[in-house]
């Protein structure tokens, strides 16, 4: 093992000189028996290499506790493990910090039992203080963690109590299904390192990109080797990560994983098309059409790995909180009612929004939940197919008719005329909401599309309301409905149609709000299926918003890389880095 | 070549441009809106005049595509259609006032013309190229009469008179100057009613460049108020009792004829640039209707940029039209300068 010495000042070398004893001596005398690792199934590959990826944006810091944005979590993804895991690819949950855990009769109680004999990325060891510390650090107030929400079951905080070093119980305020996924992303934190800032109350201020590598330590597959403002974050291996293979050899496989920063999704591509990094999170259908003609000549393949979580839709505005003489209000008329709403749907051309924006790489949609999520998605949902005749009955049923040159009148005889919002960076989003306009003028509804910069869209639908139609999209972090309760509860934060409603509107949502509150708390999963079912046939059936299409997910890597797996969740390229690989001869290339 | 004077060559090449564009609608073989999805990215048609046969026909023609996969045609050279001139097509208004569907040019259905090619929805870019210019051009002509009329009247103002209304002209000028129109627009865009529809965005986008814009002008009238209203024909003319306004009309402005006129020109092309740059950045007109600028805006997809060339058209049109526009600026200014000497 390499003992890597910075540049930095002599006092720091000090330091890095400890740090790097005692891992040297204690892997060397402790057998692999004594710290009970998790033995990976996976193929077995070779140690080594140097992975180069890209980032779309520099990220904002490397404190677990207070991240938010997506470059951030995703640096922070590699150095951090939690007690529970996401298997992004089976979309199951899995041990991993803990080893096995238990779930009392009534759904209350989890008995986790932590693995022994871990150590942290600087060798310190983890025990049930560590779980403790950490989890305090994200429900205190104070600290004001984004994470702090998602840990509050029924409004109260999980209760932490340690029963020994390795053994801890979280109690429940009230049932919560499937509320192991919870523990998903939740980085333990060295409480040796972090304790005195908590204390201090400067807990948000510390692990800043300013950090040096040594004061940060976490449980995750790499750790913090070098940072170069505007250019590039460089991990190194995590010499006591607690996965092995099934040789017994210690993973991750890879020496080090460098995030290069580039501007844009364009300038991504042609870095990964150059050569210059190996793999890419997110492509374009374009850019996958692109790069797939190219891939044999440069050794790299793009993959297909299937339908995503993002779901996009055409948001009509039924906000009750508008004043009745606005503008917006008149069309809200329109847009209640609900026979309107099916018309709208039947007369979009999924079909070509999929062949044109996708490129065949994506999925028509008639509810928010995409294949994806396999086992939630009720087939049962019609697909009615696009239909012009269908949806002019429709409109004639709802009391709407047609002037002499064919434009929609309802029926004080004032013509459906609606803009319809985009967010200007969205290209693809843009794109559907000039088909949608189209295809309405074939109704004989005039939309207009309006493109904003994203925060004054943002603004908009989340503040002022101030809007009349709009094609959004959403992408879930996770299969699980529990994770898009803010968007289907009538008083969740992102019930878009009508946010901060104080009591649901139709009698069809406060049925949506039953059914959703009631698989929260329902124990086994084919009951909770049947009542989430049901959910998506009131949503399709009443089209509070009108599902239009949902986007593969398309990444690229190099040929040489093993155990590649692309995932539906994301990351959905580097979910797995600890046993990536680079085939042998790359990796004694590269070393 | 004394018949023709590089400046009316010029003039000549302009009118040429701007011919087409005026009358877009004869020009023009489909609606700007018109989507054919089917024919998404089609490639500029290629215009025959021999047959499968390779016998000559004087009456061009084009095939119809057969499309295979994505972006991907292959033309059968076995379904001909000639081109006719002069035939009926889908109506349109010229000059937004008469009512025509008369067209120079078209093909029976089912085979399409498109003599640019077409976008991502299949629609015809030499159409929305003709009408996306009409708008272009006339933002570009519109806004500079605003900031010359503005700049003119207040850069007389200013500096006929002197004194506190020259200051104060003067410091509000500069402060425009230094105003950052971009953010301007963002703003201005931010706080208005989203169903803004495509002539009132075009009359926002007009009145934001032509407004910002009176600065410059305003100065440069300002200076040449300033010297002449000490000339001595000036003052004579004064000394005969000659009102404010007469002198103005009479002496002032006639003197400040060359700059307005060269200014004119030069802002043209500037101010028609602000509107493709804007539009391109997704804060002009919306879709469906066409200027250069949106037009343009795809071509942030790299992807797109280096896959597709024809919609790159409307952007190298822009070369010739600036540089006929600068060198008639540049035509116009010596003549003024050896009248002056």
């Amino acid at each position: 093992m390499g003992c890597h010495f910075t540049k930095g000042l002599p006092a720091l070398l000090l330091s890095s000189v400890v740090v790097c004893l005692i891992p040297s001596s204690v892997s060397a005398q402790s057998p692999l028996s004594k710290e009970e690792l998790l033995i990976s199934n996976d193929p077995v590959g070779h140690p080594g290499g140097h992975l180069v990826v890209s980032l779309r944006s520099e990220p904002k810091t490397l404190n677990p506790v207070t991240s938010i944005d997506i470059s951030s979590r995703e640096v922070i993804a590699q150095m951090t493990g939690d007690l529970i895991h996401i298997n992004r690819f089976s979309e199951n949950t899995e041990p991993a910090l803990a080893k096995s855990w238990k779930v009392s009769r009534d759904g209350l109680e989890y008995t986790l039992k932590l693995r022994r004999g871990l150590r942290f990325s600087d060798g310190s060891p983890l025990d049930a203080d560590d779980v403790l510390f950490s989890f305090h650090a994200y429900l205190d107030e104070k600290v004001n963690s984004p994470q702090r929400d998602l840990l509050l079951i029924g409004g109260k905080p999980i209760t932490i109590q340690r029963m020994d070093a390795d053994t801890l119980v979280f109690r429940l305020a009230q049932p919560y299904a499937a509320a192991e996924r919870l523990f998903d992303s939740v980085a333990i934190l060295p409480r040796r390192l972090l304790e005195q800032a908590y204390n201090d109350g400067k807990l948000s201020q510390t692990w800043g990109l300013d950090t040096s590598p040594q004061q940060i330590a976490g449980l995750g597959p790499f750790r913090l080797k070098e940072y170069v403002v505007g250019q590039y974050l460089t991990l190194e291996r995590n010499p006591y990560y607690w996965k092995a293979d099934r040789e017994g050899r210690r993973l991750p496989y890879l020496d080090q994983i460098t995030f290069i920063f580039v501007p844009n999704a364009d300038a991504e591509v042609i870095r990964f098309q150059a050569g210059d990094t190996d793999m890419v999170n997110r492509l374009s259908a374009e850019d996958y059409a692109a790069l797939e003609k190219e891939q044999t000549a440069h050794s790299f393949h793009v993959y297909d790995a299937g339908p995503s979580l993002e779901y996009n839709f055409l948001l009509l505005n039924l906000n009750s909180s508008l004043p009745a003489q606005s503008e917006i209000a008149k069309k809200q008329k329109w847009f209640r009612d609900v026979k309107f709403r099916q018309a709208i749907s039947l007369a979009i051309d999924r079909d070509s929004m999929i062949r044109l924006i996708y490129r065949g790489r994506g999925t028509p949609l008639w509810t928010p939940v995409t294949p994806a999520s396999s086992f939630w998605i009720d087939n049962a949902i019609p697909h009615p197919p696009r239909s012009i005749d269908q949806a002019r009955k429709l409109l004639q049923q709802a009391g709407f008719s047609w002037s002499r040159n064919g434009e929609l009148t309802d029926d004080t005889g004032s013509p459906v005329k609606f803009s319809i919002l985009t967010s200007a960076s969205n290209s693809q989003r843009v794109q559907m909401a000039t088909i949608i306009q189209q295809d309405l003028k074939e109704l004989g509804v005039s939309a207009q599309v309006v493109s904003l910069e994203f925060r004054s869209v943002a603004d908009r639908i989340f503040r002022s309301h101030d809007y009349e139609a709009a094609v959004l999209g959403l992408a879930g972090g996770d299969t699980d409905p529990n994770s898009q309760m803010n968007v289907w509860l009538s008083t969740g934060n992102d019930h878009l149609w009508d946010i901060g409603e104080a009591h649901p509107a139709t009698s069809w949502e406060a049925e949506i709000d039953r059914l959703m509150e009631k698989q929260l708390t329902t124990l086994k999963p084919q009951a909770r299926k049947i009542l989430f079912d049901r959910v998506q046939e009131i949503i399709a059936e009443n089209l509070p918003i009108i599902s239009l299409v949902s986007p593969n997910v398309l990444v690229g890597a190099k040929d040489q890389l093993g155990n590649f797996r692309p995932a539906a969740l994301d990351p959905h390229t580097l979910w797995n880095s600890q046993e990536l690989f680079f085939s042998v001869t790359v990796a004694a290339r590269q070393r | 070549m004394r018949l023709l004077s590089k400046k009316s060559l010029l003039l000549m090449s302009l009118v040429a441009i701007h011919v087409p564009i005026l009358f877009s609608g004869l020009f023009a073989p489909y609606d700007v809106a018109e989507q054919n999805r089917d024919f998404s990215f089609v490639p500029p048609s290629r215009i025959h005049f021999t047959d499968a046969h390779r016998t000559l026909h004087l009456r061009p023609s084009v095939c119809s595509l057969e499309n295979s996969g994505f972006g991907q045609y292959h033309e059968n050279r076995d379904r001909c259609f000639p081109i006719h001139f002069l035939i009926m097509g889908s109506p349109y208004l010229l000059f937004g006032v008469f009512k025509s569907n008369l067209h120079l040019f078209g093909v029976e259905a089912p085979a399409k013309i498109f003599l640019m090619g077409t976008d991502l929805y299949g629609r015809d870019v030499f159409s929305r190229f003709l009408y996306g210019g009409q708008l272009s051009l006339l933002t570009g002509i519109l806004a500079t009469a605003l900031s010359l009329g503005f700049g003119v009247l207040f850069g007389t103002l200013a500096g006929y008179y002197g004194g506190w209304p020259d200051a104060v002209i003067m410091r509000i000028a500069e402060l425009f100057l230094a105003l950052p129109w971009l953010y301007l627009l963002f703003a201005v865009r931010a706080f208005l009613p989203l169903n803004l529809n495509a002539a009132a965005a075009f009359c926002l986008l007009v009145s934001v460049i032509g407004i910002v814009g009176w600065a410059r002008p305003a100065r440069l009238v300002r200076g040449i108020a300033l010297s002449s209203r000490e000339r001595h024909y000036v003052l004579a003319a004064r000394l005969f009792g000659g009102s404010d306004s007469y002198l103005i009309r009479r002496h002032v402005l006639p003197d400040a004829y060359a700059v307005i006129i060269t200014q004119a020109v030069l802002l043209i092309p500037q101010y028609v640039l602000a509107e493709v740059t804007l539009s391109f950045l997704g804060l002009g007109v919306g879709e469906p209707t066409p200027s250069w600028g949106n037009m343009l805006s795809t071509l942030q997809q790299y992807q797109v940029l280096v896959s597709y060339w024809w919609l790159a058209i409307p952007g190298a049109v822009l070369v010739p039209v600036f540089c006929s526009y600068l060198l008639l600026a540049s035509e116009l200014q010596p003549r003024r300068t050896a009248i002056d000497a």
